[in-house]
């Protein structure tokens, strides 16, 4: 069946069956392959992309469902230059191995949008949904830090590694 | 890869309800955000031949709040509930529910209907809902009925919803100045996690005796339940630290909980007895 959305600001149509996952429209069909497929089950989030602005496992939703929406993916999200998240987790190495980092832009920057001065409870709370095997949750909190801070237009803190003990 | 299926996206509520009813020859499921029904179909746990998908019809999603009533309409999502201004002043213990809810992105999908026919027994909605004495209104093409959340679950993953008829709608009255509602649920951690225990109580109370008091239980027995023995010690009384206490452990004795990879059956009841005594404790100290 036929679905016509828009992605990363551009009309697309596809021809899907009705059992075409989101996400595998996006990675197969679109070639937007930074999209993540973790579990395909709900639980790690790398599959996060915006539906309307909001976050959304894209393994847990048919194409269909997304019919006449706006998504954005992890390739959608830098305008020219890097998004504040995007250069919260180069500066502030919020990543290793790099297989949750799309999901895990994606959710920074759906809870961003909302609040832009998160503590750090509420940026846990933002990225709960997101698994990081290689569990570097410490850096990718300080990479959101970062990034709020130059949402709001402040000077981000020093990294830990520049800070004398 | 799912399994094939036929998939209609009809605009109108008329239309869905003759797709549920036999449409296509075969009784189509109803999918709404599709966190719970797109999981079990990934996993071979339901095969369903057809599946009809309620998005395109606004009119299923939304929060209405009358003089005396609160109504969701049944593909309102957890974020819905959770950004709600309205549900923060008549049904705080749903809202503390829709933050202990998955995490974000599933919050922003799944429907409070979904969550209740998706029949699991650490649903977190259900507790609060059950707690208020909400109703589910189940709508088919021969008509339509209102029954009580208290009574809409049977059995481990059945309930009274025939394949034909659609939840259309959840509500419950608003309730009074003197009453409080509260919600704690119990998790390996503290987000994303299936609940391990979630209890919901409510209480009114006047002159102070208690008038009404709901405990309702999740994840410690087939179904979401109220300990209805320990609400019936609790009414007409004035509480003392030793009747909820004494109340609680009833609550444990109507509970079945088992042993699972998430905790054991004893711990389960350890934690009913405790969040029960707690919640208990706290709403009859706002309101004396």
């Amino acid at each position: 069946m036929e679905v016509s959305l828009t992605v990363n600001g551009r009309n697309v149509s596809s021809d899907v069956e009705p059992r075409t996952l989101l996400v595998h429209l996006l990675r197969e069909d679109l070639d937007l392959t930074g999209t993540h497929v973790g579990c395909e089950s709900g639980y790690c989030g790398a599959c996060t992309v915006h539906l309307d602005g909001k976050p959304v496992k894209s393994c847990t939703m048919l194409a269909v469902q997304a019919e006449g929406a706006d998504i954005t993916t992890i390739e959608g999200l830098a305008n020219g230059e890097l998004h504040a998240v995007q250069e919260g987790f180069w500066e502030r190495h919020g990543l290793q191995c790099g297989y949750c980092t799309p999901g895990m832009i994606m959710s920074a920057a759906g809870m961003l949008a909302e609040n832009d001065s998160p503590s750090e409870g509420e940026i846990k709370h933002g990225i709960e949904g997101n698994l990081c095997r290689c569990t570097g949750y410490h850096n990718i909190v300080k990479a959101i830090e970062y990034a709020a801070a130059k949402m709001r237009g402040d000077e981000p803190a020093e990294p830990e590694w520049e800070v004398s003990s | 890869m799912l399994s094939g299926f036929e998939l209609d996206l009809p605009d109108t509520l008329v239309g869905v309800l003759d797709l549920i009813a036999d449409g296509r020859g075969t009784p189509a499921v109803p999918l709404a955000g599709g966190t719970s029904l797109i999981v079990d179909m990934r996993a071979r746990r339901t095969m369903p031949n057809a599946v009809v998908w309620l998005g395109k019809i606004p009119e299923l999603r939304g929060i209405q709040v009358t003089q005396d009533h609160v109504r969701l309409g049944p593909c309102t999502t957890v974020s819905d509930i959770l950004n709600s201004d309205e549900l923060a002043g008549s049904g705080v213990s749903l809202v503390r529910a829709a933050e202990a809810f998955g995490g974000q992105m599933v919050r922003n999908a799944a429907t409070v209907a979904g969550n209740i026919a998706c029949n699991s027994p650490a649903s977190d909605l259900v507790p609060p809902l059950m707690a208020l004495d909400a109703e589910v209104i189940l709508e088919s093409r021969s008509g339509s009925r209102t029954v009580a959340l208290d009574r809409y679950f049977t059995g481990y993953k059945e309930d009274v919803r025939r394949t034909d008829e659609l939840i259309t709608g959840i509500s419950w009255k608003r309730q009074e100045e003197s009453s409080v509602d509260l919600f704690h649920k119990l998790a390996r951690r503290k987000g994303d996690a299936i609940t391990v225990v979630g209890v919901a109580v409510n209480m009114a109370v006047s002159d102070g005796t208690c008038m009404r008091a709901r405990i309702a239980l999740g994840a410690v027995a087939p179904t979401v339940l109220r300990a209805k023995r320990a609400e019936s010690m609790l009414e007409g009384e004035t509480l003392t630290p030793g009747l909820i206490e004494a109340a609680a452990r009833q609550a444990t004795e109507e509970a079945s909980p088992i042993d699972d990879v998430r905790a054991s059956a004893t711990y389960r009841r350890h934690g009913i007895q405790v969040l029960t005594a707690r919640l208990l404790t706290q709403a009859w100290g706002r309101l004396t």
